[in-house]
């Protein structure tokens, strides 16, 4: 099977925008953190849709610099379930651009109420090539080496992959503190290979501004986070894997959008000496109400 | 005749009854401690309106204008119910939500802009 090249995605994100810029007013801005790698205990709100990208851009050593880039459209099913799907693409220096695949993403938070440490459960599909660099999760064995495969060649190994994780996280004191395990299989014949990413934030101030603001101080959480890979079920040891830090920034830019940035640092040998990642996240309020009309209430 | 003035009598009771079991038991499960709190920022004309910012923000989509509700599952906030609670019932269930029923846990705004909110509505009661 070929995979579709990413000429193709710009005319559909350019039709999904048409659409969808007419009830940006709507937008409500929402307090995620700005984790990449590891997630919280925060699902989306329900009947909300959230709109990210996030972008990755490396350099592995013997390779060109690439740009790969997840589009997230998130939806609140209801408060303990969310749902996610992921369209991947990159572009790699001198070689080529191309859409790498997807993922489909369930979150459930099977405890009701709120407790010191909140469990999540996090189950996954991917659909993708060899040629994804979004760098989503690290696990296993993987390594820069497995970056630096030229686009046409690794475009055609197709990976169906199930995951899960297993997201604890806790917020204490405008702290949020997560810790997710990850457990990755092939579906075909590949071992089990694991992961984990652990993070903490904390917003730069508590209270809220009496006026509305763009750069006032309680609208930016800073962070932390470390992820990398565990080895598989063949060998499972540390040698040879992958593990990065990343101090993190995230920004409410009003109730337009949230911008986040973070330069993660390789520790190993086997790591990208450095990765920066972008993203930026649109939440749309309650799009299933623009098909029918509300009761007792105006907007 | 008088049959049926008496069953109409004890539905009304009983609708009562259930009607008030229904909204005391939200604030029943509050711990005591979490109960007795109270909001450290009443009194303060900024905090109600940093609290209305913080409304339109995250809870005007479903509790619509000045919390009048959506008439459906999203309930009006202006109502016995709320103005009956303590500051500190509001805030405990601010950071629990009801996620069963659809209301999400604000665990992750900071605690200042949980008391924030507890000053808006009560402002609007
Ligand atoms: C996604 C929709 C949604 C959002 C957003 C939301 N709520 Fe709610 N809220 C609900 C629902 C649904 C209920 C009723 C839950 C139930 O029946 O137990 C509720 C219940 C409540 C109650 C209890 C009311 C009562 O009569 O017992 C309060 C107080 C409340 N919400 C405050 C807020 C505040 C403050 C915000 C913003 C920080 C907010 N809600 C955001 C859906 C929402």
């Amino acid at each position: 099977m070929m995979v579709p090249r990413l000429a193709a995605v710009p005319r559909f994100a350019t039709l999904f925008a048409a659409f969808l810029m007419p009830h940006l007013a709507s937008v409500a801005a929402a307090q995620e953190k700005p984790y990449f790698v590891t997630y919280s205990q925060d699902l989306e709100e329900p009947g909300n849709l959230e709109i990210e990208t996030k972008t990755a851009l490396a350099r592995p050593s013997d390779s060109s610099h690439y740009g790969a880039t997840a589009l997230e459209l998130e939806y609140g099913v209801s408060a303990w379930w969310t749902a996610e799907l992921y369209l991947d693409g990159q572009s790699t220096g001198h070689q080529s651009s191309l859409y790498t695949g997807f993922r489909v993403e369930n979150r459930i938070r099977p405890l009701m109420r709120e407790h010191v440490i909140n469990p999540v459960l996090y189950v996954e599909y991917e659909s993708i090539s060899g040629a994804d660099k979004t760098l989503l999760e690290v696990v296993g064995h993987d390594a820069e080496t497995n970056l630096a495969t030229e686009n046409g060649e690794a475009r055609r190994e197709h990976k169906h992959e199930a995951e899960f994780k297993l997201i604890l996280s806790s917020n204490f004191k405008d702290w949020n503190v997560s810790e997710n395990f990850i457990a990755e299989k092939n579906l075909g014949h590949s071992p089990w290979e694991f992961g984990y990413a652990v993070g903490a934030t904390h917003s730069l101030r508590g209270k809220a501004s009496v006026k509305d603001c763009t750069f006032c101080a309680e609208k930016f959480i800073g962070g932390i986070e470390a992820y990398g890979g565990l080895g598989d079920t063949q060998s499972l040891s540390l040698r040879e894997t992958s593990h990065y830090i990343a101090p993190l920034l995230g920004w409410q830019i009003r109730r337009l959008a949230r911008l986040s940035f973070s330069p993660g640092f390789g520790l190993t040998s086997s790591s990208l000496d450095r990765i920066y990642r972008v993203g930026l996240a649109f939440e749309i309020a309650q799009p299933g109400g623009w098909f029918h009309a509300q009761k007792g209430s105006t907007r | 005749m008088r049959l049926r003035n008496a069953v109409i009598w004890l539905f009304a009771f009983g609708a009562m009854v259930l009607a008030g079991a229904a909204s005391s038991s939200r604030w029943e499960h509050v711990p005591s401690k979490d109960h007795a709190r109270a909001n450290p920022l009443t009194g303060q004309n900024e905090a109600i309106e940093a609290g209305r910012t913080i409304y339109r923000d995250h809870c005007l989509q479903c509790h619509k204008v000045d919390g009048r509700g959506d008439g459906r599952k999203k309930p009006s906030l202006r109502s016995a119910r709320v103005s009956g609670a303590s500051d500190g019932d509001i805030e405990w269930f601010l950071r629990q939500g009801d996620l069963a029923h659809g209301m999400p846990s604000w665990s992750n705004l900071p605690e200042a802009q949980r008391w924030q909110l507890v000053a808006y509505l009560r402002s609007i009661q």
